[in-house]
């Protein structure tokens, strides 16, 4: 890791354990949900090149799925958030098949497609609990022993699942394999015509990344006890595609950094109801405007180090 | 030098849409040779390239490579057989380093590198030769630059030794010089003359001046189609030839 990332790292994991001596400890573990879904989704967007308009699928149905796991068969929450990630991943292999042979805004259409479906058939599947949601998920005892009932304790339950999967992304950019996914989304002719076969590596990233969503999903479910129609929407899809281009597609720490933007605004100016979708909007604009690169976009270029 | 041909295609056609962009291609490619495939603006050269690589696909006719029939390949599984292509607009990894563009044709050996939880430093072993293949293209200096944020006659070159990182025994070259100032055009053509030991080269080419240094066989296409075939005194001799350049705004 280059120093300039190893600090990053550093501030990161200091502000993450000083947090809930400062905020609320929900708060922050809804801060964590989002960072890891965004830095999911920024996987395929910022290093493969792939524009998924359907993430909320994989979000939605991982956090259902813990939620059923947790509520219905008793399953302890460790196990609970490891079914939504085995959900974003089931999905994922599935969508991912259908959505990479076709590039660009058809590759977009066919995610945002196939999310909507999913979208309705939890509208319609009992099991959802409809307009109501799966609601009072327990939260457990980790591992059968940690009771979870304490926000403070199941924080830092939420903070080890986030580092491990914030980790483990910046392995798989990090990596032989990771090379191979910038070479794709830079020149994807060129990455076929040095004999790389560029479809099993698009579908490989786009699974890695729906089951981490899935994991983020599921670990959003047990922290609210709750999992909610919201989760599996558009809106939410587009909650990511927001919260990377805030932070900085394509960079390490950005999509963390602009779940953290995006989430601190939506807390703070709730009490403005729908405006908040209206300042949301104005940002985004702004943002395609005025700084594409993002917040840790901008300071990478300023600093002329990866972040 | 051998005799034996390399690369073969029998009846080769291309329709867009009821538009014959390829029709009926005879092609034979001998081992070991510069081959130029030569004609004015819209013959089909690329189309032929990115018919033999697989880009495209063929509506009737088939292609043999090394022996094989390659019809119903896949372009990766293409370029794995040996026949490794460059573009006409200079393909690198923009966002990559010179260094790791190369590296990444190097890295192609591992077979298929999907180990995404092992770390980049295994990398680490193919960088002595990355930098060599560098040095050889007159790049040595900018490894750690992106490429692209080269000049347009270094991509060109960081393009070919990222091909030649392949050691393919079988190159097909895009227009390598188009585009190029007078002194990149001369690197290159000394470039390609110094690899091409022990491969075989297609080249399409505008620069007749290229293509008359450097090529054993010319084939000219017009209209998707063979027109003549021979060495450059034949050829620049032929008469159906002359009026083909000078019938276009090409010659």
């Amino acid at each position: 890791m280059p120093q300039s990332q190893r600090i990053a790292l550093v501030v990161m994991v200091a502000l993450i354990a000083i947090g809930p001596f400062l905020f609320f400890p929900v708060f922050l573990m809804k801060v964590l949900c989002f960072a890891l879904y965004a830095s999911a989704f920024n996987l395929l967007l910022g290093y493969v090149g792939l524009l998924s308009f359907g993430h909320a699928a994989y979000f939605g149905m991982g956090s259902y799925l813990s939620a059923h796991a947790a509520k219905v068969w008793g399953f302890t929450p460790e196990l609970a958030i490891a079914t939504g990630g085995l959900t974003g991943m089931a999905l994922g292999a599935v969508f991912g098949f259908l959505a990479i042979r076709r590039q660009g805004i058809y590759f977009a259409m066919i995610t945002l497609a196939l999310a909507q479906m999913v979208y309705f058939f939890c509208v319609q599947a009992p099991f959802t609990g409809g307009e109501d949601g799966i609601q009072a998920v327990p939260r457990g005892h980790l591992f059968g022993v940690l009771d979870l009932r304490s926000d403070f304790t199941l924080y830092w339950v939420v903070a080890a699942i986030f580092l491990a999967c914030f980790l483990f992304l910046y392995r798989i950019v990090h990596s032989p394999f990771g090379q191979v996914l910038k070479a794709i989304r830079d020149n994807e002719p060129r990455a076929t015509s040095l004999g790389y076969r560029t479809d099993s590596y698009k579908l490989i990233a786009f699974v890695l990344s729906t089951t981490i969503s899935g994991i983020a999903g599921g670990t959003k479910a047990i922290v609210f006890q709750i999992a909610t129609l919201t989760d599996v929407n558009w809106p939410m899809s587009g909650e990511a595609v927001l919260m990377t281009l805030v932070g900085g597609i394509g960079t390490m720490f950005g999509p963390a950094l602009g779940a953290t933007v995006i989430v601190t605004m939506q807390n703070e100016l709730a009490e403005f109801g729908a405006w908040v979708m209206v300042i949301q909007g104005a940002i985004f604009v702004a943002c395609v405007l005025a700084f594409r690169r993002g917040m840790i976009g901008e300071l990478q270029a300023k600093l002329r180090k990866p972040l | 030098m051998g005799n034996d041909v390399v690369l073969e295609t029998e009846g080769l056609t291309k329709e867009f849409l009821g538009f014959v962009a390829v029709k009926d291609v005879a092609l034979r490619v001998r081992r070991g040779t510069i081959h130029a495939l030569i004609g004015p603006n819209g013959a089909g050269k690329t189309t032929v390239f990115n018919l033999l690589t697989k880009f495209l696909e063929p509506t009737a006719g088939a292609i043999r490579f090394d022996g094989r029939d390659i019809t119903g390949l896949k372009p990766a599984d293409v370029a794995r057989l040996g026949m490794v292509r460059s573009f006409q607009i200079s393909a690198v990894f923009p966002h990559l380093t010179a260094l790791e563009n190369v590296r990444l044709a190097l890295q192609r050996e591992r077979g298929s590198s999907y180990d995404f939880w092992r770390p980049e430093r295994l990398l680490g072993r193919y960088e002595d030769r990355a930098r060599a293949l560098l040095a050889d293209v007159g790049l040595d200096g900018y490894e750690e630059v992106l490429a692209g944020l080269l000049p347009y006659g270094r991509k060109r070159a960081l393009e070919i030794a990222t091909t030649l990182a392949l050691d393919p025994p079988m190159m097909l070259l895009d227009e390598p010089t188009a585009g190029m100032a007078h002194e990149d055009v001369d690197r290159v053509v000394a470039l390609v003359r110094r690899v091409r030991e022990g491969r075989t080269i297609l080249l399409v080419e505008h620069n007749l001046k290229v293509v008359a240094g450097l090529s054993d066989t010319i084939t000219v296409l017009t209209r998707g189609q063979v027109l003549a075939e021979g060495d450059y005194a034949a050829i620049s001799a032929n008469p159906d030839v002359k009026a083909a350049y000078i019938g276009s705004d090409d010659a």
